[in-house]
């Protein structure tokens, strides 16, 4: 296979990842490294470094959208981008201290735990308990827009939330993914957000938790330009028309379809890593 | 420009920090395609090789080494730039962040703005 066929063939492969990952809210990020390393037998640490700059592109241009709709909430994502950044440091300098097999085992437990997300939804149970003193005095609480108006809610459990998404950014920085399932789980389960608030949130959070090591991956010669650059403009296509057709596709046999494609993936990256094929 | 500078709404502010995001990606995309076009016109035809790790030269890896690529007009090193770019979009969003809470006042968040925006230029300058 020439460049120019390899270039076209990921460029498509990554276009229809983003479409798939930005119907079904997952994020095209999960599948592209199992994607680079299963389908184009791609070294995970180049997967990595194509990933992690794929994963700014989608985040950013979505994040975009969702800032100006109202749903995020800046004061609660950058006070938890504290914790993403300084876990995605570390995890971008754990990276090359753990072999290719054990990466690919630590992903296809990830991808095991973001199918298993995919089939539970959160949802917003009304909040009648008094404000949180910690969310209080770093001014978290807001209001979110519904079709009802502007409906006020409190944030709860900062420093669980902190924890959680010091792991997140930690396996961000490791494995080169958006890490938004557990992103979502820190503040839709721990921190007790409206659910869109989360998803958004989680959508904005993630660009600067991927910023945080892909300069890392970047010095240390991981972000290959002939590889990053159908993957950053596949995945970029695909999710802006993913995000154009959300309004009018029906998504929930997708969903399900996404959710065993991303088991597939997982079952393969654990034991391609347990057979030390990597 | 008319009149004194007003603190900025809620609003304005998350509208200002939408078009830094979009207009970012939307700039990187465009130097990574002009990069494309310069490496697939030399290297269209030569065989790909991911399989196994070697790692970027050199130029690839600093700032300063992109830049030093770009002038020769080296087409790896134009995609490479649209890639920087990519990187610091986010790290420009932070920085915005950061003086919309100085002109709000908010001096508990510029201090937290600026934490996030040290960490990220840490990780770009010293790797």
């Amino acid at each position: 296979m020439t460049v120019a066929t390899f270039t076209v063939v990921l460029a498509l492969g990554s276009c229809l990842a983003g479409l798939v990952g930005a119907l079904t809210g997952l994020g095209g990020g999960v599948v592209i490294v199992p994607l680079l390393v299963i389908a184009f037998g791609v070294d995970i640490r180049y997967a990595i470094g194509a990933s992690l700059v794929s994963v700014i592109a989608t985040s950013s241009g979505a994040a975009a959208t969702y800032v100006r709709e109202g749903y995020s909430n800046i004061k609660v994502g950058m006070v938890l981008e504290i914790a993403t950044t300084v876990g995605a440091l570390c995890g971008a300098m754990l990276a090359p201290h753990v072999p290719a097999n054990g990466l690919a085992i630590v992903f296809g437990l990830v991808l095991m735990y973001s199918a298993y997300l995919t089939g539970h939804r959160g949802d917003d149970a009304v909040d009648r308990q008094p404000p949180d003193r910690l969310a209080v005095a770093l001014q978290l609480d807001s209001v979110y827009p519904t079709p009802e108006g502007e409906r006020p809610y409190h944030v709860r459990h900062v420093p669980a939330g902190f924890g959680l998404m010091y792991i997140a950014g930690v396996l961000s920085g490791l494995l080169g993914i958006g890490s938004g399932a557990v992103k979502v789980l820190a503040m839709d389960q721990a921190m007790r957000l409206p659910f869109k608030v989360s998803t958004t949130t989680s959508n904005f959070m993630i660009g600067v938790t991927a910023a945080a090591s892909a300069g890392i991956y970047l010095h240390r010669g991981y972000i290959d330009p002939g590889l990053a650059m159908p993957v950053v403009l596949g995945v970029l296509v695909g999710s802006t028309v993913g995000a154009r057709l959300l309004t009018v596709a029906k998504t929930g046999w997708l969903r399900t379809t996404f959710m065993w494609v991303i088991i597939a993936l997982a079952v393969e990256m654990l034991y391609s890593g347990a057979m030390g094929r990597l | 420009m008319n009149g004194p500078p007003a603190a900025w709404t809620d609003e304005e502010f998350d509208a200002l920090l939408g078009h830094v995001l979009r207009a970012g990606v939307v700039l990187s995309a465009l130097i990574v395609v002009c990069g494309a076009a310069v490496f697939l016109a030399r290297h269209g035809q030569s065989v790909p090789d991911y399989r196994t790790f070697h790692g970027e030269p050199g130029d690839l890896r600093s700032v300063s080494g992109i830049f030093g690529d770009m002038r020769s007009g080296s087409g790896r090193g134009l995609i490479q730039l649209g890639l920087l770019v990519l990187i610091a979009t986010p790290i420009a969003r932070v920085a915005f962040s950061a003086a919309g809470f100085v002109r709000q006042r908010n001096w508990m968040y510029v201090s937290i703005t600026l934490t996030v925006l040290m960490l990220l230029l840490y990780s770009l300058g010293t790797g």
